[in-house]
């Protein structure tokens, strides 16, 4: 088999072999049960002094959220703030590198503090170290922290046979940081240095080139940035093109490095939902599901980046050569498909090529992955976005054999169907209204211009940054003008919209599950491991995807296929 | 207030240890390793002449020529062309380098051409193009640098990377910078 295919099955099978360990690992943070990590716990314990936490305090899911949502307060202030005042003061900005414009300082800040890390600004012209490390690397821990807290109290919640107490969202951030993000980020960090990924402060260097011209090269402190870049499913790159730089993703070793760690913990996470309920069978079925996609996907992307572009055979170019525009030779088309699949399946939005300018039915599969994201999903919050179908699913197979839906012996009843029926539809509502409002405006106004590709490719350039705002993923056709107050106002708005429902709504949901009374679980209850109820739960997922989206997947990626 | 407590603290903490802490200790350790953790710089005299992953732009014919870049092997500036592979624009472009390659490199075939000489990369810095890639411009190199063609034959068959562990990812990938230095070196022992 070729060489290129066997790196990325090895990729796939890396990342399940290592979730299923840290799957269990993170069980036994979130219960306080002895670890490793142990020798953390001064520090936590320092933090929690610092700022008068009691750690151990029992929270209702109310104030656990009010908890969620004031911390996340600070992260946007804090982050707004030091993007429109970054040229004001002195500190880590040796390039005198100056304020940003609101509309993309709001922007910028809400991408990172709702883990989307959206990027309108390139990193090494617009971002000073300061801004890099107190902005974005910080960000990039707590906001992934934020997710997988989240994803803990949903746990509990389902957990709890009577009781309003989901845990404590302060300890579960603060250990999700320093137990599961900081050891993995120093693992990877000092493996991307080992092969080259820069961690200094050098700025530009200047290169004498071998024909004599003088080239700036910029470094910086990218291993850190780039380690939890892809483990929090972040995405925020130190460089403009992201991983495709050779800084940031110097060869294939660290390809693989980087492509696990983007889908690690978020596979992880299905696995510790499996442990820590003590349905294991449950949890593989939910896996096999979102694996099922995510290997249907990957196998679309690659075969059609691999058959290449037929306009370079017409030509002349000899047949049977990949898609390489917007790839890098040390990866092939092969790894950039997966990389691409699994940064969309899991709202991580790095890159390791340019979307853009993949084949149509593969940046229309990115598209779709972030249509449904749940295929594994971001760090915590894709967890609980699958949660929503499950109770969309556990609902309509309910109504087929004529009983009462019940989910882990409660009922489920109008008002928990009502929340999840609302928050799964939001998310094709803000993509379909957002692309509508953009396409209605550059009717209008030709003269915006903010396009790089004509036609029907043209389309999917605002499609998928619609997409990629909702799915709180961050990668982009980054053809498209989007640093203007239009985009920057308008993705701002979804992001925060498509981040903080889907989080309020399933917590309510857990909340009130949690205070029932539980129900004696029957031979007549509905069987979630059961063969019957897995094809409900798929139907469910690509039904809700394929019929919201069809008619926009048929205008722009469709459309470009038929005229490939 | 509180809660107002505990917000700036548990950010203020955190910001600290992940914002500036943990950066710097990754840097710390960097300094154990001070040639990958600079990006493998390359000194040649005393001069840096470039770092091992980036490519740079070559167009004499003396030298292997890397990948089209959208930003002209900028790295201060990186980026790709986002071309969609319907967009004309990309059709133009992809016609200028075949004929560009074609008439540098007399009696090459369109067919003889490997696809990543005629598109952009991601990072507009690829530092590799294939064997095949290295191997169509020989004959130019050779004439321009007045040496055997088999010598530099040998040279790309040296510099030819194996995929990792021989097994995984691309193989046979020729890094433009290291390969052209080479070429320096033989020329100055003739």
């Amino acid at each position: 088999m070729n060489t290129e295919i066997l790196g990325v099955i090895l990729i796939f099978l890396l990342s399940v072999g290592l979730a299923w360990p840290l799957g269990k690992y993170m069980v036994k943070v979130f219960g306080g049960q002895k670890t490793w990590t142990d020798f953390l716990s001064p520090l936590e314990r320092l933090i929690f002094k610092l700022s008068g936490i009691d750690p151990d305090q029992p929270m209702d899911w109310k104030q656990n959220l009010k908890a969620l949502l004031g911390i996340n307060v600070f992260f946007f202030l804090f982050a707004f703030l030091a993007l429109v005042f970054q040229g004001a003061h002195p500190f880590w900005n040796p390039v005198n590198i100056g304020n940003w414009e609101p509309t993309l300082a709001f922007n910028t800040a809400v991408s990172f503090t709702t883990n989307t890390n959206l990027q309108h600004y390139s990193g090494e012209t617009g971002a000073s170290y300061f801004t890099q490390l107190l902005v974005f690397c910080w960000l990039q821990f707590v906001s992934a922290g934020t997710g997988i807290a989240a994803c803990a109290l949903l746990f509990q919640g389902l957990k709890n046979r009577r009781g309003t107490n989901l845990g404590n969202f302060y300890n579960l951030m603060v250990k999700s940081c320093t137990r599961v993000l900081l050891p993995l980020a120093v693992v990877l960090a000092v493996i991307l240095m080992i092969n080259g990924t820069t961690s200094n402060f050098e700025g530009l260097s200047q290169v004498t080139t071998l024909e004599g011209q003088t080239v700036q090269v910029a470094g910086g402190p990218t291993a850190p940035m780039v380690a939890i870049k892809q483990l929090g499913t972040n995405g925020g790159g130190y460089f403009g093109p992201n991983s495709t730089h050779p800084f940031e993703n110097p060869n294939y070793l660290t390809n693989i490095a980087e492509n696990v760690a983007i889908i690690l913990i978020p596979m992880a996470l299905v696995f510790a939902f499996g442990f820590f309920m003590d349905r294991k069978k449950l949890a593989m079925m939910f896996f096999g599901i979102m694996s099922l996609l995510f290997v249907g996907f990957a196998t679309i992307s690659i075969s059609e980046e691999l058959k290449g572009n037929p306009a370079f055979t017409e030509m002349g170019i000899a047949n049977g050569q990949s898609n390489m525009e917007g790839k890098e030779v040390r990866f092939g088309a092969a790894a950039s498909s997966l990389w691409g699949v699994s940064t969309t399946a899991t709202s991580n939005g790095s890159v390791n090529s340019m979307h853009d300018s993949h084949t149509p039915l593969s940046g229309g599969i990115f598209m779709l992955d972030m249509f449904i994201n749940a295929v594994y999903g971001g760090v915590g919050v894709g967890f609980i976005n699958f949660f929503l179908f499950v109770i969309v699913a556990v609902f309509i197979a309910g109504q087929m054999i004529g009983r009462t839906p019940g989910l882990f012996g409660k009922k489920i009843e109008a008002k928990e169907v009502k929340i999840a029926a609302l928050v799964v539809i939001l998310h094709p509502f803000l993509i379909l209204v957002g692309t509508a409002m953009a396409s209605y405006g550059l009717v209008q106004d030709p003269s915006l211009g903010w396009l790089n590709n004509p036609s029907f490719h043209g389309f999917s350039e605002m499609l998928y940054e619609n997409t990629s705002a909702s799915a709180n993923n961050g990668s982009g056709f980054e053809g498209l003008g989007d640093n203007t107050p239009f985009w920057n106002v308008l993705t701002g708005i979804i992001m925060l919209l498509a981040r903080y429902i889907p989080i309020i709504g399933p917590l309510a949901i857990v909340g009130s599950l949690s205070a029932k009374n539980p129900v004696p679980v029957t031979a007549g209850s509905l069987q979630l491991e059961s063969p019957a109820f897995g094809a409900v739960l798929i139907s469910v997922i690509v039904i809700v995807a394929a019929l919201a989206f069809f008619p926009a997947m048929v205008l722009g990626p469709l459309a470009e296929y038929y005229t490939f | 207030m509180k809660s107002l407590r505990r917000v700036l603290g548990l950010g203020v903490c955190t910001l600290v240890l992940f914002g500036i802490l943990y950066p710097l200790a990754m840097v710390g350790i960097g300094k154990a390793m001070p040639k990958s953790s600079a990006g493998n710089p390359i000194i040649r005299n005393g001069q840096l002449v470039g770092f091992e992953q980036i490519g740079q732009s070559f167009t004499s014919p003396g030298y292997f020529w890397g990948r089209p870049s959208a930003v002209d092997y900028d790295a201060s500036s990186t980026g790709g062309s986002n071309l969609g592979p319907t967009n004309p624009e990309l059709m133009v472009l992809v016609r200028e380098r075949i004929g560009s390659l074609v008439n540098s490199n007399p009696g090459l075939k369109i067919a003889e051409i490997p696809v990543e000489l005629i598109t952009a990369s991601g990072s507009g810095l690829d530092p590799h193009i294939s064997k095949q890639g290295a191997l169509i411009q020989i004959n130019r190199i050779s004439k321009a640098r007045s040496i055997d063609p088999k010598r530099v034959h040998e040279l790309v068959e040296s510099y030819s990377e194996k995929s990792l562990l021989g097994l995984f990812g691309p193989s046979d990938n020729v890094n433009v910078l290291k390969i052209n230095l080479a070429l320096d070196e033989l020329t100055v022992s003739n």
